[in-house]
């Protein structure tokens, strides 16, 4: 009896305090948000995943920055000037404090790019500056002194950026979240211990609060932020939501304001009854099969060409996808302001047409129902791509291709795919800036363990290689787009769908707005 | 006694060590990285990484550096969460774990050894039969197939309570449930067992022939008697609670250092998986020893000297 009346206190105390702590957040305007896997580092230049870049755009603010519809718009720097040869760029500092004072200057940005480059940091992400003067020799060692670096703070207000070639898509690059300026003097007195709250000063419009791993990470308005009148989120919580089920259950009671990703499975549920929290659009990612080019199968033009007429991509995204992906017809995803999308040549080809002349290519490349072609299909555990590899196994079974399913736990996969010990491999892109460059310098037959297909060709080589050198946009987009459709032609991959960002957004969420990068500053938003 | 303790301390050092020797070198064998990924590092990169790491120091070299760096009582940095020591994340993710674990293992206690004595008093009955059956599938059914059961049942189909995640009450439900019936049943079948060969006992007829009624002769004399073998069963039982964690944390997604295990294994973040796996090893050895103590206490024949 005294047990069950302790139990009935203790309902009742916590109730009281939910009460008071549903008033309090009342008080203040609180997004709570929803993050995808834990956050590996809250250090720009360590950092590799979206997850990451997230918050530190909270928190940082690089020189240029995302409107709430992704156009590159002045952050840090007010305005900024292009030499005619397209190969320095002058950056006019506004007066910007970070949150614990100090002025930011140019010195910090030299600092911070140095920073990126330099390979006693390690940075993954280094390759990203290679636009820039000795950037590639500095990361690989060759050129030991950092300081040879094509960066330059010529006064306080003023930094200037030296290009090994011209870039004109830089403006943009700049703004991926391993460009983000650090404070010098915290990141040498904290050493790894800098990120941490307490410790962490930042330049964006919110500071760390918080930060329990697993858990939640709490930013709080930064009253030193120059564009602190216009904010109007007290506080944003971001939560790691790994289980996507779990997440959107969270959701629904009302516990997020924006979730990280959309269960497949629920799509219907959520057309059915909540679709206008519903937010799914382009994204700039493709999902693709890599056929192994350095097998005596998939070396053939005609194998990857079958291969590929036989998929019927809007089958796998509408019914096996549930929605959730677009059909994807282009390695550079549609969507990249001035690039003309490019297509196989067979999309706007009926189905059957497209089987008959697959089982042609396939015969021709002397394979055929006394001799079927037999090809495995590697994938790293993941429901979804379990699904697709069915649905495409069954279509290529269409065509007299006996496929097999090889599942492979993600590192495992990595390691297969590394070693190229598949003949046809999942895989999925996602572009690090707005420009076609990102997709198409994968496939450079000098590119490495990236270019799993072995994809070696020399005509393509030459335009994507040319293109850097090219200064005028439209010139140099041509030339991207001459080299995707050679690209498609080859076919070394096989294009399958176009990723959608999916999100649920709740209606109390305003200031939210679509752009194809994906990244919504919490700067812009508010909560009812 | 503590000539005792000492001793059995002493003893752990090799257990740790081969231990800490096994987890090393299996890990390494394991295909993969700590720094693999979709888009792969260029090798300059990933040559800064190996050597910011050690990774490109011999393999022995990297093993004594790591024994070094414990006996200095520092687990190392995470390879994937790059802003925390391993340390970091296994003392804030202890407190988690400890109070699942806690709970399971007092709630085990407690209904274990309940049901356990009325199967016993009633041996032979229906009671006795269908607790006992039902503990058989307790004990053989494993808690990684309890978990995603309840989960699928309780908090899907009915509802009732939240399928995943930490903070609130409800949270506690399901994943302590999944923990401890696997210890419930076993503790529940050796009180029942050891209850019923104290009932036959000569003190206990000798208490019963003086005219004491049997609710004294059983809580006096008998359960202190019967208690013991569950007492020896504490130090398995918490491994086991344990090593059940780590899968049960994993599927509710609980901030403990079981879901830092199993993370840390799927990413090669070579050491977190280290850590957790030395703490958990003292931890076992620390509680086992704890259990043998506490039998010392409880049974007078047994002296430690």
């Amino acid at each position: 009896m005294s047990l069950m009346k302790r139990n009935v206190l203790l309902s009742a105390l916590t109730a009281a305090t939910l009460i008071l702590a549903s008033t309090a957040a009342q008080a203040e305007m609180v997004l709570h948000r929803g993050n995808g896997a834990e956050p590996e580092t809250m250090d720009p230049q360590k950092s590799t995943g979206v997850t990451e870049a997230n918050i530190q755009y909270e928190i940082f603010e690089g020189l240029t920055t995302y409107s709430p519809d992704g156009e590159v718009v002045p952050g840090m720097a007010e305005k900024w000037d292009v030499s005619d040869d397209g190969k320095t760029y002058t950056f006019h500092l506004r007066d910007a404090k970070w949150s614990n004072g100090d002025p930011v200057t140019a010195e910090d940005f030299v600092y911070s790019f140095q920073r990126l480059v330099d390979p006693a940091i390690a940075a993954d992400y280094a390759p990203i500056a290679d636009p820039i003067l000795n950037a590639e020799q500095i990361r690989k060692g060759e050129e030991k002194d950092l300081t040879k670096l094509g960066v330059k703070a010529v006064d306080a207000k003023t930094f200037e950026v030296t290009l090994a070639r011209p870039a004109p898509y830089f403006l943009g690059l700049i703004r991926h979240n391993t460009f983000l300026p650090v404070h010098k003097a915290t990141v040498e007195k904290f050493g790894q211990d800098w990120t941490k709250p307490g410790n962490m000063v930042g330049n964006g419009a919110f500071t760390m609060e918080s930060w329990t791993p697993q858990a939640s990470m709490a930013l709080a308005k930064s009253p030193s932020y120059y564009d602190a009148a216009n904010v109007k989120l007290d506080k944003i919580v971001y939560y790691p939501t790994e289980d996507i089920s779990e997440e959107f259950k969270r959701y629904r009671a009302g516990e997020l304001h924006i979730t990280y990703e959309v269960p497949s499975d629920q799509i219907k549920f959520i057309e059915a009854n909540m679709k206008d929290e519903y937010e799914a659009k382009p994204y700039l990612g493709t999902y693709y099969y890599v056929v192994n080019g350095t097998r005596e199968a998939g070396s053939k033009k005609e194998v990857r060409e079958a291969l590929a007429l036989a998929i019927d991509r809007e089958a796998i995204a509408e019914k096996v996808t549930g929605g959730s992906f677009l059909p994807g017809y282009s390695w550079v995803p549609p969507g990249m302001i001035g690039y003309k999308t490019q297509y196989v040549s067979f999309k706007d080809m009926p189905k059957q047409q497209r089987i008959a002349k697959a089982k042609e290519l396939l015969a021709a490349a002397g394979y055929g129902p006394d001799n079927p072609l037999n090809m495995e299909i590697l994938y790293n555990t993941s429901e979804n791509h379990k699904k697709i590899a069915i649905a495409v196994q069954s279509m290529w079974k269409a065509i007299g291709v006996n496929a097999t399913l090889n599942n492979q736990e993600w590192q495992v996969y990595l390691d297969t795919r590394d070693e190229k010990q598949f003949d046809v491999a999942r895989a999925g892109w996602i572009g690090d800036f707005a420009d076609p460059v990102t997709f198409l310098d994968l496939f450079l037959s000098d590119a490495g363990v990236r270019n799993d297909a072995g994809y070696n060709n020399p005509e393509y080589d030459k335009l994507v290689k040319n293109s850097f050198g090219i200064g005028d946009p439209e010139t140099r987009l041509a030339s991207l787009q001459r080299a995707e459709q050679i690209f498609l032609n080859d076919l070394p991959i096989i294009p399958i769908l176009t990723y959608k960002t999916k999100h649920m957004v709740s209606k109390k969420v305003q200031g939210w707005a679509y752009n194809n990068l994906d990244f919504h500053l919490g700067r812009y938003m508010s909560v009812q | 006694m503590l000539h005792y303790v000492m001793r059995r301390l002493g003893g752990a050092v090799p257990t740790l060590f081969i231990i800490i020797a096994g987890a090393f070198f299996m890990m390494r064998l394991a295909p993969g990285g700590p720094f693999a990924r979709e888009r792969r590092v260029p090798p300059e990169v990933e040559a800064n990484l190996m050597k910011a790491y050690h990774l490109d120091e011999p393999l022995w070299q990297q093993f004594l550096r790591y024994l070094n760096g414990l006996l200095h009582g520092d687990f190392g940095p995470s390879f994937k969460y790059k802003d925390f020591a391993v340390a970091d994340l296994i003392f804030g993710g202890f407190p988690v774990s400890l109070q699942l674990g806690g709970i399971a293992i007092a709630l085990a206690l407690v209904i274990g050894v309940t049901l356990g004595i009325w199967a016993a008093l009633r041996q032979n009955s229906w009671i006795d039969y269908a607790s006992m059956s039902v503990s058989m599938v307790g004990i053989a059914v494993p808690n990684f197939v309890v978990a995603p059961i309840l989960t699928l049942v309780i908090g899907l189909q009915l509802q009732l309570l939240p399928v995943g995640g930490w903070g609130r009450p409800s949270h506690y439900v399901l994943p302590v449930i999944a923990l401890c019936l696997p210890q419930i049943a076993a503790i529940a079948r050796l009180t029942r067992a050891s209850m019923i060969e104290v009932l036959s006992s000569n003190y206990v007829r000798t208490a019963r022939a003086k005219g004491l009624p049997a609710r004294l002769t059983i809580s006096r004399h008998a359960i202190r008697a019967a208690i013991l073998p569950v007492v020896s069963y504490l130090g398995p039982a918490i491994a086991g609670i344990i090593t059940g964690s780590v899968v049960v944390e994993q599927i509710f997604s609980i901030p403990g250092i079981g879901r830092y295990f199993v993370q840390g294994s799927l990413n090669r973040d070579y050491t977190l998986v280290m850590g957790v796996t030395v703490f958990y090893g003292a931890l076992v050895i620390l509680c086992n020893l704890i259990a043998d103590l506490l039998y010392g206490v409880l049974d007078p024949k047994v002296r430690y000297d």
